[in-house]
């Protein structure tokens, strides 16, 4: 009884909203804060929407979270920037393929008086090591995000344990990559972000990028298609359609063309080997 | 993006103001009548059911938002709907945060008037069922109140719609999710610029509401 009352609540909820739901064609795409805050979908995706008339609505959400998403069926296709984590995704039986999309680089922010002094250096892993050893404040996504886990291998590869060294000076905020510039700003911390984001992140305050240009700070974006083996419900051929353009040549010349203040924001390369 | 009045923003201010209006007209029609049979019936576990409304009334949004994204998700009891990440899967996560607050507010006032006239409704011979209806409409400008303060409550929380809506673009982004983003982002005054919006527009319906209440207590007294 309860339970038919409850049924018939949620069928006149979805009829009321009806006309906004199913009027069109569309496919959901989980993918990371750092693609939709720094305005990239908003750029490409009416590209896609015109020539196809599908229409995609991204849910942003970190790396770890959005393939959590996709393993319980809520999307069609993944966007995201962590490349072990994605192929693990794929080896699960949950995507079908990893493909390659784009990349750009990791920078290290910090504010511009520097406590550690770092600023100018090209070796990521030594500014790090002197992060630590100056004790000064620095802001973790920890939120399983793709810079989250780029950040903890970074770490690792500098011969610190930061789960066991860390004091107070290192701050876990468990937020996107903007809260977390947000963070660093008013505190006027170290924090690991990506390029994209920093370059649209408007409230900088004392922040700047310290060091950039290590090879240890490439980040790759990859796309898989969930697995309509896993996810009945699926849809493959739109989905199928997003991934085939967005590796085409159109769709790697609509992100090419994205800048900010002239500076490009992401480098496609689809179809390289190992990217 | 403001003061252009872009239709990106009318668009946002459109959904939120839909979204949880339908809310509240959901959990009114449910709250009201149920806040009602608990003031004026008698059945065993009463009590219990009043605290824990009355405890509901503090569920955090994004509890709420998780239960029913996980309700709602593909993996999920309600999954073939496929309403998450829709409008409709933001109305039920609003229904769930305001109906215990219209149930044991309501609850609370048609008690204390069936305190007040119980005996006169008895010696008129009205069963439960007349009284429950009789007190509803005597209290019908305290429920006015009550309902206003559960859109108040939806049309201001985001812990359960960003969680189950997602902020599409477009599709599910309302006013409290822009906000959240455009502070994300570090756009600190469209965001307040945002959150000025919202609390103009809440402002001007308490307004109506309040004129439309006096207006109607002058003439029917």
């Amino acid at each position: 009884m309860r339970q038919r009352i409850f049924r018939n609540i949620l069928i006149f909820i979805v009829l009321l909203h009806s006309f906004s739901a199913s009027a069109q064609r569309f496919i959901t795409v989980a993918s990371t804060t750092s693609t939709e805050q720094s305005g990239l979908f908003r750029h490409i995706l009416p590209v896609f929407e015109k020539k196809t008339g599908i229409q995609v609505r991204v849910v942003a959400l970190g790396t770890g979270q959005a393939l959590d998403m996709a393993r319980r069926g809520d999307a069609d296709v993944v966007f995201v920037h962590a490349k072990s984590a994605e192929e693990r995704f794929v080896a699960e039986g949950y995507g079908l393929k990893r493909l390659p999309v784009m990349y750009n680089d990791f920078v290290l922010i910090g504010p511009k008086s520097d406590p550690a002094k770092i600023a100018g250096g090209k070796d990521i892993l030594e500014a790090l090591r002197k992060i630590k050893g100056a004790a000064a404040p620095f802001v973790s996504r920890g939120d399983r995000s793709g810079t989250h886990m780029a950040e903890l291998a970074l770490w690792k590869q500098s011969g610190i344990e930061i789960d066991k060294e860390k004091g107070s000076w290192y701050r876990d905020t468990g937020q996107g990559m903007g809260p977390a510039l947000n963070t660093a700003s008013s505190m006027n911390g170290y924090v690991l972000a990506d390029r994209g984001t920093w370059l649209s992140f408007k409230n900088r305050g004392d922040l700047a990028i310290l060091v950039e240009g290590d090879q240890r700070l490439f980040n790759r974006y990859g796309v898989i298609l969930v697995s309509p083996e896993k996810h009945k419900h699926v849809k493959k051929d739109m989905g199928q359609a997003f991934i085939d353009w967005v590796v085409s040549p159109d769709g790697q010349k609509a992100i090419a063309g994205y800048k900010i203040g002239g500076e490009q924001l992401f480098f496609p390369n689809a179809g390289q080997e190992g990217a | 993006m403001i003061l252009g009045f872009d239709p990106k923003l009318i668009e946002i201010v459109l959904l939120s103001v839909r979204v949880s209006l339908t809310a509240v007209v959901i959990a009114s029609a449910l709250g009201l009548p149920l806040g009602a049979a608990i003031a004026v019936g008698r059945f065993p576990g009463r009590q219990a059911l009043i605290v824990l409304l009355n405890a509901l009334m503090g569920l955090p949004p994004v509890v709420a938002g998780l239960v029913v994204y996980l309700m709602l998700s593909r993996a999920g009891p309600l999954g073939d709907f496929g309403i998450l990440f829709t409008p409709a899967a933001m109305v039920v996560a609003q229904t769930i945060l305001i109906l215990p607050i219209v149930a044991a507010l309501s609850r609370q006032v048609i008690e204390d008037a069936w305190q007040e006239y119980r005996e006169q409704l008895r010696s008129l011979g009205a069963g439960p069922l007349t009284a429950a209806l009789t007190l509803l409409w005597d209290t019908r400008f305290s429920l006015v109140t009550i309902v206003l303060a559960g859109f108040g409550r939806a049309a201001a929380e985001v812990g359960a719609v960003i969680i189950v809506g997602g902020n599409i673009d477009g599709v599910t982004r309302v006013m409290t999710t822009a906000i959240a983003l455009e502070t994300s982002k570090g756009d600190l005054p469209l965001a307040l610029g945002l959150g000025v919006i919202l609390l103009s527009l809440v402002l001007a319906l308490n307004a109506g509401a309040y004129w439309v209440k006096e207006a109607a207590q002058r003439r029917y007294g």
